[in-house]
């Protein structure tokens, strides 16, 4: 694909002996969605780690828009327009709900090309993210204040307020019921019409399938299908990992 | 209240109070409130990075005696006033800062504390075993007998505190509000989160390390000048490192204004007990409270009026619904 947003080659990690990460290959085009999914302990979490800058993959080079990643911190990924949203939910516990959005817009939003936001853009831009989220009547709440939904959305919310070109949903839905499944479906749905890209890492099938155009699917480490989502579904391989022989 | 009025606001105060103490007719009062003062600075800068960013220095004694040693060796080559040995001291005691902050900042939590604690060590050990500064026999310092248009020396020392103390107000107070704060705060709460919002973590702390360490060492450029006598044991007391933390920890961390009360309410404390019972009994003091506000009040002073405001904000919410 010669019009990749983020071009995986070869990515490898270790953590001592153990080998999380083996020689993966990944493309995502701008505004794809691609689900990944495999069994727990498979690497996934290491590769969004790794993506994201949290961790610094020792093999393989990752790009993203043009510009090798490969040693880059988390912060200057996340400003190239590479954002992610955590497994568990990481809010800023002693801001409120309208300032945790604000840290992105300061240190990501704020002088991109040139361009400073005013105290009224960044209010604005705020207001705008809260109501895209149905959280605009708990700005001024504390994270700890929110239901398990509520958490997740501002989780997504302050990963988009980086205004990335591609979001990396790791398991936004862990924990949440059947309704509030659609609504973070939903949600992602519109993220994606925005133009943004989304990689979504999910254990729950049916949100994967509807969500996804491409499946990616990791096993011990290693890239065992990339495809069509029902193809990869009915992968005698990807079968086998799952149901076992 | 904007920043720049905030500053004018800050100094102003400093007028009032300056001049309001000349009807204080006893230097006690002077001696009293320069600690109480310098207290102010030492909270406010603790603060910084203890506060505001979530990194526990058990090092302020270190910057504190980097501050009055190195007024001590500018004192002996060449005896600048004042204002120029704050200055000095800042800078060597930030860049002392600029320096554990890049040693030390890839550690967390209490090896990050430990961290600390081992350069305040270093540092007395060096300033122990240097001759020219005294060693550990220490050095007399004469101060002059008195300051133009000041009278006593020892109300220009105060009025030198004050405006130390009214500055370091002003300037925990301006990151608080301020995109830098913002930062601070989100390192505070997750530093990976923060690094996923884009905050450069590690640039933001090392602006945090030398920020405190200069406020830290510029509060302890005038004490040669307050104590005249000084050596490793008073220059490096473990009474500023526990008060710089205490202080803090009584009165709110997440702003600027707990460290104020902080300072305010456990240095006159402590200034009251120096004279009615005795000056031993001062640490003591700073354990009894500390274990108080922990028990009752863990998020400080400011902590017990928080819940009280949100419920008088959601009140006044519903009314508007």
């Amino acid at each position: 694909m010669s019009d990749a947003l983020l071009t995986v080659a070869g990515l490898g990690k270790r953590f001592g002996g153990f080998i999380a990460l083996d020689g993966i290959d990944l493309e995502v085009r701008a505004g794809e969605r691609v689900g990944l999914i495999g069994p727990n302990g498979s690497g996934k979490s290491t590769l969004v780690n790794c993506l994201s800058g949290i961790l610094q993959n020792e093999d393989g080079s990752v790009r993203f828009d043009g510009t090798a990643l490969d040693g880059l911190p988390a912060h200057r990924r996340t400003h190239l327009g590479l954002a992610r949203s955590f497994q568990l939910p990481k809010p800023f516990g002693s801001l409120s709900v309208a300032e945790n959005l604000r840290i992105p817009l300061l240190y990501t939003v704020d002088g991109r090309n040139g361009v400073r936001l005013t105290e009224s853009d960044i209010a604005q831009r705020c207001e705008a993210l809260l109501g895209m989220v149905a959280l605009d009547g708990k700005a001024r709440a504390r994270p700890k204040d929110l239901t398990q939904i509520e958490m997740r959305k501002l989780e997504l919310a302050r990963a988009v307020a980086a205004a990335p070109k591609l979001l990396i949903a790791d398991e936004a839905m862990a924990g949440l019921s059947h309704s509030e499944v659609d609504d973070i479906i939903a949600l992602l749905l519109k993220l994606n019409e925005a133009g943004i890209a989304v990689i979504l890492i999910e254990h729950i099938m049916r949100a994967v399938m509807s969500f996804s155009e491409r499946l990616v699917v990791l096993v011990a480490g290693r890239k065992i299908a990339d495809g069509l989502p029902q193809e990869v579904v009915n992968n005698p391989e990807v079968v086998r990992a799952y149901l076992g022989e | 209240m904007k920043h720049s009025h905030f500053w004018l606001a800050a100094a102003a105060s400093v007028i009032i109070v300056f001049a309001a103490s000349h009807f204080v007719s006893n230097d006690y009062f002077f001696f009293a409130g320069y600690v109480v003062l310098q207290y102010i600075v030492l909270a406010e800068a603790w603060n910084i990075l203890g506060g505001y960013t979530g990194y526990i220095n058990f090092g302020t004694s270190g910057f504190f005696a980097i501050g009055a040693y190195s007024s001590v060796v500018l004192h002996k080559l060449w005896g600048p006033p004042i204002p120029v040995l704050i200055v000095v001291g800042g800078v060597l005691a930030g860049a002392v800062g600029l320096a554990m902050g890049g040693l030390t900042l890839r550690l967390r939590g209490v090896f990050f504390a430990i961290g600390t604690l081992a350069l305040a060590i270093v540092v007395q050990t060096f300033i122990t075993n240097w001759d020219f500064v005294g060693g550990s026999r220490g050095v007399y310092i004469i101060r002059p007998p008195s300051a133009p248009l000041l009278g006593t020396y020892i109300h220009y020392l105060f009025l030198v505190m004050l405006a130390l103390a009214g500055m370091s107000v002003a300037i925990a107070r301006t990151i608080e509000r301020s995109t830098l704060g913002y930062g601070f705060a989100a390192i505070r709460d997750d530093e990976q989160a923060a690094e996923a919002a884009g905050v450069p973590t590690l640039k933001l702390k090392l602006i945090s390390t030398t920020l405190s360490g200069a406020l830290m060492g510029m509060a302890g450029a005038p004490l040669p000048y307050y104590v005249t006598y000084l050596d490793p044991a008073s220059g490096f007391n473990l009474s500023y490192a526990v008060n710089a933390i205490a202080m803090p920890l009584i009165g709110g961390t997440t702003n600027w204004i707990g460290p104020l009360i902080g300072a305010i309410l456990l240095g006159t404390i402590q200034q009251a007990a120096t004279v009615t019972i005795s000056s031993s009994l001062n640490l003591l003091l700073v354990g009894v409270v500390l274990v108080f506000f922990v028990v009752v009040a863990p998020h400080g002073l400011i902590g017990l009026y928080r819940p009280r405001r949100k419920e008088r904000i959601a009140q006044a919410e519903r009314k508007v619904a």
